[in-house]
C-alpha cells in the first residue's frame, strides 16, 4: 500500500503547520428558477483542519447540501450559481481551477458519502465493479490488483465474506451493508476529506450506530478529515469536533460541540435544542420554534431568524447582525450573541399556539 | 387505570408469497404481524416502536381493516373489528382514523383543503349535514392552528408541517375515539416536529383522544407515550410505562435500541452504556426458532433456541418482557 501513503504524510505535514486543508470564503450561491432567484447560501465561510469532524447542522432548506455540493464541484449548473466567493484546497481555489485540475480532486482526493446508497449505486453493476472502477480508470490498475484492493476496502469497512461478496449487486445487501459500500467507494483512491451528506438518516437506529462507529472508527485509523452534512442534533453530538449551524443559507453560530450544546450563543441553536424531545428525560411540553423557515426568493431583511426569534428587538429587522467573535473559536452571527451567551439574556416563557 | 377502549389478542397477518404467474403456487409467507396482544386504554397514548420491517405498519393498517388480518381479535366497543363488514365496518372507522406518515403523499394534490378535510362527511353523512360542512371545516382548520381563509388553497401551497395538520384535520372531522398515528413527524424537521407533536398532545386534552402513535424515534415516542411496545420481527418483545421501558428495560433488544439512540449532549456516551448489535434483522419469511432475537443476542443460550419466551412478567422487574434472560439495564439511556 506505500504508493497510497502519501496523503498522511501531508496530514501530518498540514496538522504541524496549521495550515487548513479546506478554506470556505464568503461562498454565496444562487439558484434562478422561474419563480424568481433563490439566494441558497448567503455567505458561508469556514476552514477544515486535517483529521478534523465538521458537523454542518441545519434544517432542510438551509444550504447545508448546497455548501457540500459546491464544495465536491457537483452543483447543478443550471439552475445553481455560485456567484461570489472562494474554495481553497491546500491554498487553491478550486472554483477558479480547469475542468482537469478538479476533477483530479473530485472523488480522488475530497470524496463524497450520500444519503440514498440504494439510488447513488449503480443496480446493474456488481459491487466490486463500483468500488474498482476508479481504480481501474484513473490509478489504471490491472483488474486483479483493483479487485485485491477491494477486498481490502470491504474488509475495512467491515463487510463480512469480502471477496465472496464483490461479485454481488447492490439490491442482494441490506441497506447498511449498501452504506458501508457507499463508504469503501469513497475510501477507495485514499481521500483527505470525506464528505458525508446525511449518511444514516434513511438507516434504522441500531444500523445508524453501527455506521457511525464506523466513519468515527475510520477516521482514526486513516486521519480522513470529515464533513458531516445533518438535520440530527444527537448523530452530531456523539461524532462532531465542530459544527456548523445553518440558517437561510448562513452559518448563523459556529463552536466546538462542547460549548455548542452546554452553552448555545444564537436564539436558532437554542430553540432546536429546546424542541427536541429527550430519550433520557420524559419533559414537559416541548418548547417550539414559531413559523416556518424563510422562503429564499424572499429572505427577511436584517437578521432572517427574526421573524421567528423570541429575542428580537427592532435592530434585528433593519441590520443584518455582524459575525461576532466570542473568542475560543466561537462566532454567532446574532446582535445579542454576546449576552446570551453570558447568560445576561434568557429566552422568554413561550406562550401556547 | 382507565378502561380499556381497543383489545386485540393473538393478531397475525402474514403475506403469501407467491410463485408463477397462471398457477399461482404459495411457497412461503411473510410474518409480519406474528401473535400481537395489547390493550389501548381510554384518554392514552400507547407507543409502538420497533426498526424498519418490524410489522409495526402493517399492525396499523390491520388495526384500521386496511388489510385483513390472518387470525386474531381486535375488540373496540364490544366488537370484533376483524369480523365486521358493510354498515358495522363503515360505522367502526368512523371512531378509528388515521394520521399517514408522508404529507406530501397522502393528500390529493388536486382537490382544495376544504374537500379534503370535508371528504369524510360524504361517506358519513350523518355527522355534519350539507349546509353545515364548511363551517364545520373552517372550525377543524382553526383546531389544527391553520387559518380557516385558506380553504380554498391546494396542498402544494403549504409546507410539510401544515399539510400533516390537514392530514390530522382530516382525522379529526368525524370526532373518532382512537387516532392511529403511522410515524406522523418523522418527515418533518425538528422544529415543525415540535409544534406537531404539542398539537397532538393538546388536541388529546380537549377532545379525550386515544392513540396509538407508531414511530421509529425513541425520542419522540418517549415524549408523547404513555405506554410502549417495542415490536420485533412481528412481534411484541416488551411492553410497559415509559418508565418501564426507558429506566429500566429488561429485554435485550430495547436495551440495545435505546443505547443506539444518539443523545443530543457529547458528554453522554462517557456515563451510558453502549450496546452494538451485529448483523441485519433476519427475514419474516423465516424467523429464527425459539426467540426471534436470540441471532442477535449476546446473552443467548440453548433455552432460546428451543422455546419461543412468552410476554409475561418478568422476575428482574414486574412488566412483561419477552426473555428467557431477563435483567434490568438501567445504563443505557
Amino acid at each position: 500500500m506505500g504508493r497510497h501513503s502519501a496523503p498522511e504524510a501531508d496530514d501530518a505535514a498540514a496538522a504541524q503547520t496549521g495550515e487548513p486543508l479546506l478554506q470556505v470564503d464568503d461562498l454565496h450561491v444562487e439558484f434562478r428558477t422561474g419563480d424568481g432567484v433563490a439566494h441558497v447560501i448567503n455567505g458561508v465561510s469556514f476552514d477544515l483542519r486535517a483529521g478534523e469532524t465538521l458537523a454542518v447542522l441545519g434544517e432542510s432548506g438551509s444550504g447545508k447540501s448546497v455548501t457540500a455540493q459546491a464544495v465536491m464541484g457537483i452543483l447543478d449548473t443550471p439552475p445553481g450559481h455560485v456567484t461570489r466567493g472562494a474554495i481553497r484546497f491546500h491554498g487553491e481555489d478550486m472554483l477558479r481551477m480547469s475542468g482537469t485540475r478538479r476533477r483530479q480532486i473530485r472523488g480522488k482526493r475530497i470524496a463524497m458519502i450520500f444519503q440514498d446508497a440504494l439510488s447513488a449505486l449503480n443496480p446493474v453493476f456488481t459491487v466490486g465493479w463500483q468500488i474498482t472502477e476508479t481504480l481501474r480508470k484513473r490509478e489504471g490498475m490491472s483488474k486483479k490488483d483493483a479487485d485485491e484492493r477491494a477486498v481490502e476496502l470491504m474488509d475495512l469497512v467491515r463487510i463480512p465474506a469480502a471477496r465472496d461478496r464483490l461479485k454481488s449487486f447492490p439490491h442482494q445487501f441490506s441497506g447498511g451493508m449498501r452504506q458501508r459500500v457507499m463508504i469503501a467507494m469513497s475510501l477507495a483512491e485514499r481521500p483527505e476529506i470525506i464528505i458525508a451528506d446525511e449518511p444514516t438518516t434513511a438507516l434504522d437506529v441500531t444500523v445508524q450506530a453501527q455506521i457511525m462507529d464506523l466513519l468515527g472508527d475510520l477516521r482514526r485509523e486513516l486521519g480522513t478529515a470529515l464533513i458531516l452534512i445533518t438535520h440530527d442534533m444527537g448523530v452530531v453530538a456523539d461524532v462532531a469536533d465542530r459544527i456548523a449551524v445553518m440558517y437561510a443559507g448562513r452559518i448563523v453560530e459556529h463552536a466546538d460541540v462542547h460549548s455548542l450544546y452546554r452553552n448555545p450563543a444564537h436564539p436558532y441553536t437554542i430553540g432546536l435544542l429546546d424542541s427536541i424531545p429527550r430519550l433520557d428525560d420524559k419533559g414537559k411540553r416541548l418548547r417550539t420554534i414559531p413559523g416556518l423557515p424563510p422562503n429564499l426568493t424572499a429572505i427577511p431583511s436584517g437578521c432572517p431568524f427574526h421573524p421567528r426569534c423570541p429575542f428580537a428587538q427592532d435592530i434585528c429587522v433593519t441590520r443584518v447582525p455582524p459575525n461576532m467573535d466570542l473568542g475560543g473559536g466561537r462566532r454567532s452571527e446574532c446582535h445579542f450573541a454576546d449576552r446570551i451567551v453570558t447568560g445576561e439574556l434568557t429566552r422568554p416563557d413561550q406562550e401556547d399556539e | 387505570m382507565a378502561e380499556a377502549i381497543l383489545t386485540v389478542t393473538d393478531l397475525v397477518k402474514h403475506f403469501p408469497v407467491t410463485r408463477g404467474i397462471v398457477f399461482k403456487r404459495h411457497i412461503a409467507s411473510i410474518k409480519a404481524v406474528d401473535g400481537v396482544s395489547l390493550t389501548l386504554h381510554r384518554g392514552e397514548t400507547l407507543g409502538v416502536v420497533g426498526e424498519s420491517g418490524c410489522g409495526k405498519s402493517t399492525l396499523a393498517k390491520v388495526l384500521m381493516r386496511l388489510e385483513d388480518a390472518t387470525s386474531g381479535t381486535a375488540v373496540y366497543n364490544g366488537q370484533d373489528i376483524m369480523s365486521l363488514r358493510g354498515e358495522g365496518l363503515r360505522r367502526m372507522r368512523r371512531q378509528v382514523q388515521m394520521v399517514m406518515q408522508d404529507p406530501y403523499t397522502s393528500l390529493n394534490p388536486r382537490m382544495t383543503v376544504g374537500d379534503i378535510v370535508g371528504e369524510p362527511f360524504e361517506i358519513h353523512p350523518e355527522v355534519a349535514p350539507r349546509g353545515d360542512r364548511r363551517a364545520r371545516v373552517r372550525e377543524l382548520l382553526d383546531l389544527v392552528g391553520l387559518n380557516p381563509e385558506h380553504i380554498n388553497r391546494y396542498p402544494h401551497q403549504f409546507s410539510g408541517g401544515q399539510r400533516q395538520r390537514i392530514g390530522i384535520a382530516r382525522a379529526l372531522a368525524l370526532k373518532p375515539e382512537i387516532i392511529i398515528c403511522d410515524e406522523p413527524v418523522s418527515a418533518l424537521d425538528v422544529s415543525i416536529q415540535a409544534q406537531v407533536v404539542n398539537l397532538l398532545e393538546s388536541l388529546q386534552d380537549e377532545m379525550g383522544l386515544s392513540y396509538i402513535f407508531i414511530a421509529h424515534d425513541l425520542s419522540v415516542v418517549r415524549h408523547i407515550c404513555d405506554r410502549v411496545a417495542v415490536m420485533y420481527l412481528g412481534r411484541i418483545v416488551e411492553i410497559g410505562t415509559d418508565d418501564e421501558i426507558y429506566r429500566r428495560p429488561t429485554h435485550p433488544y430495547t436495551q440495545a435500541l435505546l443505547s443506539a439512540v444518539p443523545l443530543p449532549d457529547p458528554d453522554a456516551r462517557e456515563h451510558r452504556q453502549i450496546i452494538r448489535l451485529q448483523g441485519d434483522v433476519p427475514s419474516p419469511q423465516n424467523p429464527p426458532s425459539g426467540c426471534r432475537f436470540r441471532t442477535r443476542c449476546w446473552k443467548a443460550t440453548e433455552i432460546c433456541v428451543r422455546e419461543d419466551p412468552p410476554l409475561v412478567p418478568r422476575e428482574a422487574d414486574p412488566h412483561p418482557s419477552a426473555c428467557h434472560h431477563a435483567e434490568t439495564n438501567t445504563h443505557v439511556v
